[in-house]
């Protein structure tokens, strides 16, 4: 790190990069503080003003509030359970090689490249439809009664289509990381003895550890921003059933016109984001130290 | 003896479960497949057609009623213009901070990665606000733009693992021999690395062609793209299945095939180069 280096003009190419990011980030959020503070309602554009906190106060005290927060925890965190539990599961079934593998690892990730409208859409209707969709045939088959997804189970039915398009994720990143997991060892370990469940839990997981942080941060990045499932499917509802975070400020913004109380529930979003950040931030740069 | 009888039977039960498993995840795009050939009553049948009489009404209809060709060139133009502008902006970022760093540089590299974390919502009301009043409401540009500038930590963070891997003594050769810092980047670095650049190219082009926020929020008509398009199915419930199929059929396919090809490259993008 001498001055020689430092002061080598070649420094300056970062500086695209770090002032568009740094534009990107402080304008539009400047913006929405100071929004968050005006009563400004694009139906009266004439009329805004001052009003302090009144907008997250508006926000604390409206029901749906509470209810958005609650069901983004519930989405992000059922989604994460079920795909890293599930991508664990499933590469570890599939690392080993057979005839097939490749195309069974092709089929099993394919999910993730499905945009989110399409992958929305057609559990929807092809598959979750109560009259004419695949699973209500698969029930009836069975005997069941056919379930109404959407409409009684609505929350569920959302966790089910992300979960859909992020355990492929999951699994593209631990059967990658099992590659790298030391063939010797554990031929060693079974040769001592050692059984499915042990050599899975002293050195498959261990070996996961970091994937799975890495995981579960870069879907929870994605996961607090859902919003194309829910805007195609039940629109929020029934009632607030599913409706999250980013949904909410979307109805107060371009629904409602409310640009105050949206950019108020932006903050919130943003905080929420942030406690989040501040965890998986020191979980990657800790591994980031490590390897350098 | 047993011990080897054994294990063939667990072999074989975990080959069939593995099989088992990948078709029930890969079910509803087969599904979806099939059903973009049948005809709209087909479609709706109960118990379903799993043999039918395949039609391409449903493609013909979607390329001549639905203006296809419209929403894909726009999906085109938005994620290959994201991908070209963040390119340009983010090899030379990456070469800045893998051959030049400073103090600051992993600080700086961490805060990129913390922008990736501001959630969307935070600003859509400045960002809508700022597009209405630049005219940029439903224009591809502000697509193209947007999109560029939420895959850029990943796109500098791949490309920064990229370049750090190459020995940097090829690059000191090149300066040795008089080259230029653009011809270094250029003739050398560039040709070395072109792999590593492909798939994050390629990445960028993934995320932007699926991104579905700013699509549905910032576009109705003339700029909207693929997305949106899809999207539009969702009002009359459930009336045009086989349609609603062949269009997200058509939307999925090239970048489905694009992901099959470059599935492992794909990890290190996605997981910040933490996971190789």
């Amino acid at each position: 790190m001498s001055a020689r280096i430092r002061k080598r003009p070649e420094r300056l190419l970062a500086q695209p990069a770090i002032i568009m990011l740094l534009v990107w980030m402080i304008v539009p959020l400047a913006m929405t503080l100071y929004f968050s503070t005006q009563y400004y309602n694009l139906l009266y554009p004439g009329k805004s003003a001052f009003v302090g906190l009144e907008n997250f106060a508006y926000f604390f005290t409206y029901p749906s509030f509470w209810t958005s927060i609650l069901n983004t925890i519930i989405l992000v965190g059922s989604v994460l359970v079920v795909t890293v539990v599930g991508g664990v599961l499933i590469s570890v079934l599939v690392d080993e090689t057979f005839p097939g593998q490749g195309i069974v690892r092709m089929l099993l990730i394919s999910p993730f490249f499905i945009m989110p409208t399409v992958a929305a859409l057609v559990w929807k209707n092809l598959l979750m439809n109560p009259v004419s969709g695949f699973l209500a045939w698969v029930w009836k088959l069975f005997g069941a009664t056919p379930v109404n997804w959407f409409a009684d189970w609505p929350l569920f039915s959302i966790i089910t289509v992300v979960s859909w398009e992020w355990l492929p994720f999951a699994i593209l990143i631990f059967v990658t990381a099992l590659q790298s997991l030391d063939r010797e060892q554990m031929e060693a370990a079974r040769m001592d003895g050692a059984r499915g469940f042990a050599i899975f839990r002293y050195l498959t997981l261990p070996h996961l550890a970091r994937p799975i942080a890495v995981v579960v941060m870069v879907e929870a990045i994605f996961l607090l921003n859902i919003f194309a499932e829910i805007f195609v499917t039940t629109n929020g509802g029934p009632g607030d059933a599913t409706t999250n975070v980013p949904y909410l400020v979307y109805t107060q913004a371009l629904l409602e016109f409310d640009v105050g109380a949206a950019s108020a529930g932006g903050l919130v979003a943003v905080v929420l984001a942030n406690i989040m950040a501040v965890f998986l931030i020191r979980l990657i740069g800790k591994s980031l130290t490590e390897k350098t | 003896m047993t011990r080897r009888k054994h294990n063939q039977t667990a072999r074989t039960i975990r080959i069939v479960g593995s099989w088992i498993v990948a078709l029930i995840v890969f079910f509803p795009i087969l599904w979806m497949l099939l059903t973009s050939f049948k005809s709209e009553l087909d479609a709706f049948s109960m118990p379903p057609h799993f043999f039918f009489a395949p039609t391409l009404e449903n493609y013909e209809q979607i390329l001549a009623r639905a203006n296809y060709l419209h929403y894909a060139w726009n999906s085109i133009v938005t994620a290959g213009g994201a991908t070209i502008l963040g390119m340009i902006v983010a090899v030379p970022a990456a070469y800045a901070f893998a051959y030049h760093p400073t103090l600051k540089t992993k600080n700086v590299l961490l805060w990129m990665l913390s922008t990736k974390m501001l959630p969307s919502v935070g600003v859509l009301v400045p960002i809508y606000l700022i597009c209405r009043d630049l005219n940029m409401l439903d224009s591809k540009t502000a697509l193209i733009i947007i999109f560029a500038l939420i895959n850029l930590p990943i796109m500098v963070w791949m490309i920064y693992t990229y370049f750090r891997d190459i020995p940097y003594d090829i690059l000191e050769a090149a300066r040795m021999d008089g080259a230029s810092t653009g011809q270094t980047m250029f003739r050398v670095l560039i040709p070395v690395s072109r792999g590593g650049l492909a798939s994050t190219a390629l990445l960028c082009l993934i995320l932007s062609w699926n991104e579905a926020f700013w699509s549905l929020n910032l576009t109705t008509a003339s700029a909207a793209p693929l997305t949106a398009l899809v999207a539009s199915f969702s009002s009359p419930e459930g009336l045009f299945w086989a349609k609603l199929s062949a269009v997200s059929t058509l939307a999925c396919a090239p970048i489905l095939v694009l992901g099959w090809l470059s599935q492992r490259q794909l990890v290190r993008g996605l997981t910040f180069g933490a996971v190789k």
